[in-house]
């Protein structure tokens, strides 16, 4: 029996939150006193499984192959069964990326095992996973229990905290997979890889949000939040009036049909704070409102809020935060 | 061609906050129910593929007898037919049952070489059947689709959007394909479209007629609750001007230690 968590990469680059992952992989395998075992898959990623080494496994798995150079479906599932047998793992875990929930599910499925899809906790009773989910876009939770011997479970970002990276331990096996080129459905014709420089939404720790306040002069609304954001190493969120008006693209969208965030701080200027924005950023430890309207619903969820013009309050907001966190001569 | 989407019914997303655990453990759900809003762009898919390939498309929806309403709106859009899905051993919550049964109804329709779905239901929030109808039918998947570039020669050329950016890709049919919100502007129904609509008769499949009365399940959902209340009590900041403001609102978040 073990614990197996798979670590994602991305053009050679590991995806944080799959380090959350195997840290809490730690707690849950030495209370089942069982093995914790990561599995890097990729072509010529031995710098991952290096890197893995440093969040405690006791083994780490390294299938390698040209043909598993990009993330495919059907091959990466492969390579993940490959994996479980060589692990005899019983608790599979992922983070909930596009990709993490979408192979944690195909080999569930294909397993006839069952999954706890975008999980935000986990523990063990009497020898198996019991994973927390969030659904009804966050207004219930639900304990799910296992009837399978194999519990599968992906996991929302920023769930656990980032283990701090540590010695070195377990050893790197290699992990063959058999992988016929002609025998993958899928082929990739063209790459277009995401701005690496933007932070993402879902691993941030702050964000800056803007929404149909900024109306009045929308380009000069966004660069202010994106100014703020600049100071604080924040990612830049929006709310759907926002971009639904074309002042910023969705991959920014956050709520009900965008993106589920959970950061430290969110900072929000000129949204009014809508259920569907809620949905997306209720859980954030820290909530701070900047809106005209004394009335406005967000502030009853927020812990500070600021009646004022966006256009003033973010520039004060951002020389002040500048001037505490000694980035002042860089103006 | 025929495509099939998959429709959820599911609660109005204002009234979601007042969804009780009690409700979701009966399945009784009071909230006014709608189309799923992830299942609209599937719909808009479905009907914008048969303008370009001439494919013909059926809504498909697992719930209770009566809950049609989602899939009338997906008609009053233009989708072509529609069929509800009765099998109450996929109810509860248990991902693979529900595909298990959506996968039974596509076999059952026949013909069908795509199946799209939305990105997510609001309620559910899995993000998983569209998998387990893969898998269950045994089918090639393409999951967050932004773009179906060409369907030729038994294969789709697709554009498909992840953390690490967008890649275009090719994919044998059969296929399943979720979408992403990219992939269009789902329309109104018309009002011709919603008076026809409201005059179909949409077939029921019931678990006999798919052998379904029962399904092994994989997961038992126990205490539903909701999410502890957070008792926040806002803290306006005040001062004579924005500056001070700015200046005592970064005191009280370096005190949080957020920054
Ligand atoms: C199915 C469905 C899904 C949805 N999904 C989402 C989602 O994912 N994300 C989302 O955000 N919304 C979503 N919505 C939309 C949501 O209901 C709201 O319409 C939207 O969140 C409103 O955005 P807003 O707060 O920016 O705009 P508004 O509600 O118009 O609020 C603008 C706010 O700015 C303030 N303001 C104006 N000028 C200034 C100024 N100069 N300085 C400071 N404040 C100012 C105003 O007082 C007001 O409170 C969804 C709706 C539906 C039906
Ligand atoms: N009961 C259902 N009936 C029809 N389609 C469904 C049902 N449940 C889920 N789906 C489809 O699967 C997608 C993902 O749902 P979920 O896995 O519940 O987040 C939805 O957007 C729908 O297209």
């Amino acid at each position: 029996m073990s614990v197996l968590v798979w670590i994602e990469q991305i053009d050679g680059q590991a995806v944080h939150s799959s380090w959350e992952v195997l840290g809490k992989g730690r707690e849950l395998a030495d209370s089942l006193g069982s093995p914790l075992v990561a599995l890097v898959v990729g072509h010529g990623v031995e710098a991952v499984a290096e890197e893995a080494r440093g969040y405690g496994p006791d083994t780490v798995l390294l299938a390698d192959d040209p043909a598993l150079e990009r993330f495919r479906l059907q091959p990466y599932a492969a390579a993940l069964q490959e994996a479980i047998r060589r692990a005899d793992a019983s608790v599979i875990l992922a983070s909930a990326t596009t990709n993490g929930r979408t192979l944690t599910g195909l080999v569930a499925c294909q397993n006839q095992a069952g999954l706890a899809p975008d999980a935000v906790d986990l523990r063990i009773e009497e020898g198996k996973l019991v994973a927390v989910r969030s659904v009804y876009s966050g207004n219930i939770l639900s304990d799910i229990y296992f009837d399978t011997d194999q519990q599968f479970a992906s996991v929302r970002p920023r769930s656990f905290p980032a283990p701090e990276a540590g010695e070195a331990q377990g050893a790197i096996q290699p992990l063959p997979v058999p992988v016929d080129e002609g025998q993958v459905p899928e082929k990739i014709l063209e790459v277009k890889p995401a701005d690496t420089s933007e932070i993402s939404l879902t691993d941030a720790r702050i964000i800056v949000s803007g929404g149909r306040g900024v109306a009045k002069d929308p380009e000069l609304g966004f660069k202010l939040v994106s100014e703020l954001a600049d100071v604080l190493g924040a990612a830049v969120g929006a709310s759907r009036a926002a971009v639904d008006a074309g002042y910023i693209p969705y991959k920014h969208q956050v709520g009900q049909t965008g993106k589920t965030v959970k950061p430290d701080l969110y900072i929000a200027a000129g949204i009014s704070g809508a259920i569907q924005h809620l949905a997306g950023m209720g859980q954030s430890k820290v909530i701070v409102a900047i809106n005209k309207d004394p009335d406005a619903p967000i502030f009853e969820r927020a812990n500070y809020g600021i009646v004022g013009d966006l256009f003033q309050v973010l520039p004060a907001l951002t020389k002040e935060f500048k001037k505490r966190l000694g980035k002042e001569e860089k103006e | 061609m025929k495509v099939a989407v998959l429709i959820k019914q599911t609660p109005d997303t204002a009234e979601l906050p007042k969804v009780s655990p009690e409700e979701v453990r009966s399945g009784d759900v009071k909230a006014t129910m709608v189309i799923n809003p992830w299942d609209e762009y599937a719909a808009e898919e479905a009907i914008q593929l048969g303008d370009r390939f001439g494919a013909s498309s059926v809504a498909i929806s697992l719930g209770k007898e009566g809950e049609t309403d989602a899939l009338k709106h997906a008609l009053a859009m233009g989708v072509n037919s529609a069929l509800l899905v009765d099998v109450e051993a996929a109810r509860e919550g248990d991902v693979w049952a529900v595909a298990t049964a959506l996968a039974a109804a596509v076999q059952h329709e026949g013909d069908v070489d795509v199946v799209l779905t939305g990105k997510m239901s609001v309620d559910g929030n899995s993000g998983a059947v569209y998998t387990g109808v893969a898998c269950k039918l045994g089918w090639n998947l393409l999951v967050n689709v932004t773009k179906i570039v060409d369907i030729a020669d038994g294969v789709v050329t697709a554009e498909r959007s992840f953390e690490g950016g967008q890649e275009t890709v090719t994919m044998p049919l059969p296929v399943v394909i979720s979408v992403a919100k990219e992939i269009n502007d789902p329309r109104y129904p018309s009002f011709m479209g919603i008076r026809k609509a409201s005059r179909a008769k949409i077939p029921v499949l019931t678990a006999q007629e798919l052998g379904l009365e029962s399904i092994p399940r994989a997961v038992r959902w126990e205490n539903l609750r909701k999410p502890e209340a957070r008792h926040t009590e806002v803290q306006i900041i005040e001062g004579e001007t924005v500056e001070e403001q700015a200046a005592k609102l970064v005191d009280a978040l370096l005190a949080e230690k957020v920054i």
